[in-house]
């Protein structure tokens, strides 16, 4: 016997440390739950975690409305397995109750949205630690954020100011009205994510693999026709065999071209990419250098 | 099976670390062509002459303003063999607070040196760090090899200079690649112009350096992190004491002593969700379950009867300060986090603020401050189960945070007691 972990069983182990380690030391934590893949795997974590006990936490999807109905179906069943309490928070309410405005032209998203909506469903829930499947790979501002990341009490992160982060010894301390977001995916990549869901055999929504669907074509990128993305008028909507590689709100979530329709041909396609998942499929990031840490720093997830 | 590996990189942009870690990046396959895009579309807006590499990890608003790298940023590759995490901390702005988080998880630590200039200050600042936080594997690239006309007799000499000075630190395996990061060469594959270098390529170098020995599988430590009570009718009785594996092997059956009670007992179930295990080591993350009930919460630790860590009080430590706010002195009252423990911690004596540059050990000072390392003992409210940092990573590290802030502003390595 070499004493050794495969890199997987390394960062699980370094993920499930985090989430114990939170249950610890945290009054009220909620993890953020919305059937993306990442989110799925995060549960998966959480649920071996607290073996044989339940979830010692409550699961939060931040809804924006457009969804994929797949999508939605997963989550449910997933709480129900679990046995899970499940929180929706809703953009729509937000919208309705005009906490925020929605920005009607066209190609607009709900992305930008859900910042308000989440950070008042953390205020209402007073939760004080929140669970993000949130990798570092994903996007250069993120591969500077810490595994604990400090929240004052406008939800605002603070990159200049972030709290060193040394050994596995976290710092989760905060004043009432603050809060911390917890990333315990931050070491892991696209393909771990996918050689982690082979392993442990984690059904996952059939979006995530290849199949025939009605999309158009709009600024380089894939566009699945759906009740709130239609076609805009001219554009030449076509069948195409497509996959997600991310799966967010329904209005700026891109599909890829693919013939990957099991797990294994989903690995082989992942290392093989060329094109990062948030270059390939968010139509949010898209706008400038500076997408993301900008809607980080508002508090966004 | 892939291994995981952390290390951590030093150097400046100078010395060419970001143009190594692109290429790191790049020869692997991990960077994309939209990132590469990105970077090339910006250096051409901002007028530089080459692709500039540092784009790639220089991720926040104010460090592409100012061209300047803020803070630790991970980067990630992998191998058919193993997985790297890269820890690359920057060479200018809050050096040593940087340079030791990157260092505190690190397998291994690559230092770099422009060839045409050699050993510097910051060099020997680098090493020092690196072996005060116990990073096992040292490696020295001696870089920009093209511009010194791939002169052995240069490699040699930096070579022995830097063995001559790391003589004196405890340093435990230390390796010399000269290469090209800007050319590739001895990065990926061996290069040709470089024919006197019979070493390994710089890649295959952190794929094949053992570090399966790195830890110590000799003393058993289990800090209890949390308990696991179902209080379901399938697990009406169930106490299992969660935690990551600190250090040693516990197998099934093991006698073990949970401290503070002292008490022994033995393990009657190592359960994961997978199914029950026969033997945990570090750094695994598993449930240990007790034939006899005995008091055990978060912050106990289990260990062997004939082997147990060091209780105490009071505390000789080496600390990095960390506070932008104020210096660390005699008199002063932190929250101490050491494995799962949580207590208060006064400070009795700062007894020397030691020379990062030169080992140089200034007595008297009475005060750390910012990024400054010194001798400092510590007294805390209650006894901290413990072992000396250069025996256990884990059970001899902790951090301070200030109650009126709550941020985190030294990291300790243990020395011992007074």
């Amino acid at each position: 016997m070499s004493y050794t972990l495969t890199h997987l069983r390394a960062i699980e182990a370094e993920a499930i440390h985090i989430m114990r380690e939170v249950a610890a030391e945290f009054e009220r934590p909620c993890l953020l739950f919305s059937g993306g893949k990442d989110s799925i795997v995060m549960l998966h974590v959480a649920a071996k975690a607290f073996y044989p006990a339940k979830l010692p936490f409550t699961l939060m999807h931040v809804d924006t409305g457009h969804n994929f109905q797949e999508v939605l179906d997963y989550r449910d069943r997933r709480v129900a397995e679990l046995d899970a309490r499940l929180v929706v928070a809703s953009v729509q309410a937000s919208i309705d109750s005009g906490r925020v405005v929605e920005d009607k032209r066209p190609g607009a998203t709900r992305n930008r949205l859900q910042t308000t909506t989440l950070l008042d469903a953390i205020e209402e829930h007073r939760f004080d630690a929140v669970f993000g499947g949130a990798r570092r790979d994903e996007e250069k501002a993120r591969a500077k954020e810490r595994v604990y990341s400090f929240r004052d009490e406008f939800g605002q992160w603070d990159p200049k100011n972030q709290r060193p982060e040394l050994w596995s010894l976290y710092n989760g301390r905060h004043k009432a009205g603050e809060h911390i977001r917890i990333f315990p995916l931050s070491n892991w990549t696209e393909l771990d994510i996918w050689q982690y869901i082979k392993d442990e055999e984690i059904p996952l929504p059939a979006i995530y693999f290849a199949h025939t669907r009605p999309v158009f074509r709009q600024h380089g990128l894939i566009m699945a026709v759906h009740e709130v993305c239609p076609a805009p008028p001219g554009a030449e909507v076509f069948d195409m065999k497509v996959r997600y590689r991310t799966v967010g709100d329904a209005s700026c979530t891109a599909a890829v071209e693919s013939d990957a329709d099991t797990v294994d041909k989903v690995i082989v396609e992942v290392a093989a990419t060329r094109i990062t998942e948030r270059g390939a499929t968010r139509v949010d990031d898209k706008f400038s250098e500076a997408a993301m840490e900008d809607r980080k720093r508002e508090g966004y997830f | 099976m892939t291994e995981l590996l952390r290390f951590a990189t030093a150097g400046s942009v100078d010395d060419g670390k970001s143009t190594l870690i692109g290429r790191l990046l790049f020869d692997s396959k991990q960077i994309f062509e939209d990132q590469w895009d990105s970077v090339e579309r910006v250096s051409r807006e901002r007028g530089e002459g080459y692709t500039n590499l540092a784009l790639l990890t220089d991720g926040l608003r104010a460090e592409r303003e100012q061209g300047i790298t803020i803070d630790v940023a991970y980067r990630y590759f992998a191998t058919p063999r193993r997985k790297f995490i890269i820890a690359d901390t920057p060479g200018h702005v809050q050096y040593t607070r940087n340079m030791v988080t990157g260092a505190s998880t690190a397998d291994l630590a690559l230092i770099l040196v422009d060839a045409r200039h050699g050993i510097q200050e910051q060099s020997r600042r680098h090493a020092i760090l690196t072996t005060m936080l116990r990073v096992p594997h040292v490696v020295l690239c001696v870089n920009k090899m093209d511009l010194v006309d791939y002169s052995q007799d240069v490699f040699e000499s930096i070579k022995s200079e830097f063995q001559n000075f790391a003589a004196k630190l405890e340093v435990g395996d230390l390796s010399f690649v000269p290469i090209s990061a800007l050319n590739g060469d001895n990065v990926v594959t061996r290069s040709e112009n470089m024919p006197w270098y019979e070493g390994s390529s710089l890649l295959h170098l952190l794929e094949d350096v053992h570090i399966a020995s790195d830890r110590n599988l000799i003393d058993s430590r289990f800090p209890v992190q949390y308990v696991i009570r179902p209080m379901s009718d399938d697990y009406h009785d169930y106490r299992g004491f969660a935690g990551t594996v600190a250090g040693g092997i516990f197998k099934v059956g093991d006698e073990v002593v949970v401290l503070p009670s002292g008490l022994t007992t033995k393990i009657s179930s190592i359960d994961s969700m997978d199914g029950p295990v026969d033997e945990a080591f570090p750094p695994m993350s598993v449930t240990i379950r007790l034939e006899d009930e005995i008091d055990t919460s978060r912050g106990s630790m289990i260990c062997r009867p004939k082997n147990q860590p060091q209780v105490g009080q009071d505390i000789e430590a080496m600390i990095c300060w960390m506070s932008e706010v104020k210096p660390l002195g005699a008199g002063d009252r932190f929250t101490i986090k050491h494995t799962t423990q949580t207590a208060r911690a006064i400070v009795k004596d700062v007894s020397y603020q030691l020379d990062v540059n030169s080992l140089h050990r200034n007595e008297g000072v009475g005060k750390l401050n910012l990024n400054e390392l010194g001798r400092v003992t510590l007294r805390t409210t209650k006894p901290l189960f413990y072992d000396e940092y250069r025996r256990n990573r884990s059970t001899g590290s902790f951090i301070l945070i200030d109650e009126g802030t709550n941020a985190t502003v030294g990291a300790g390595m243990i020395l011992g007691s007074p």
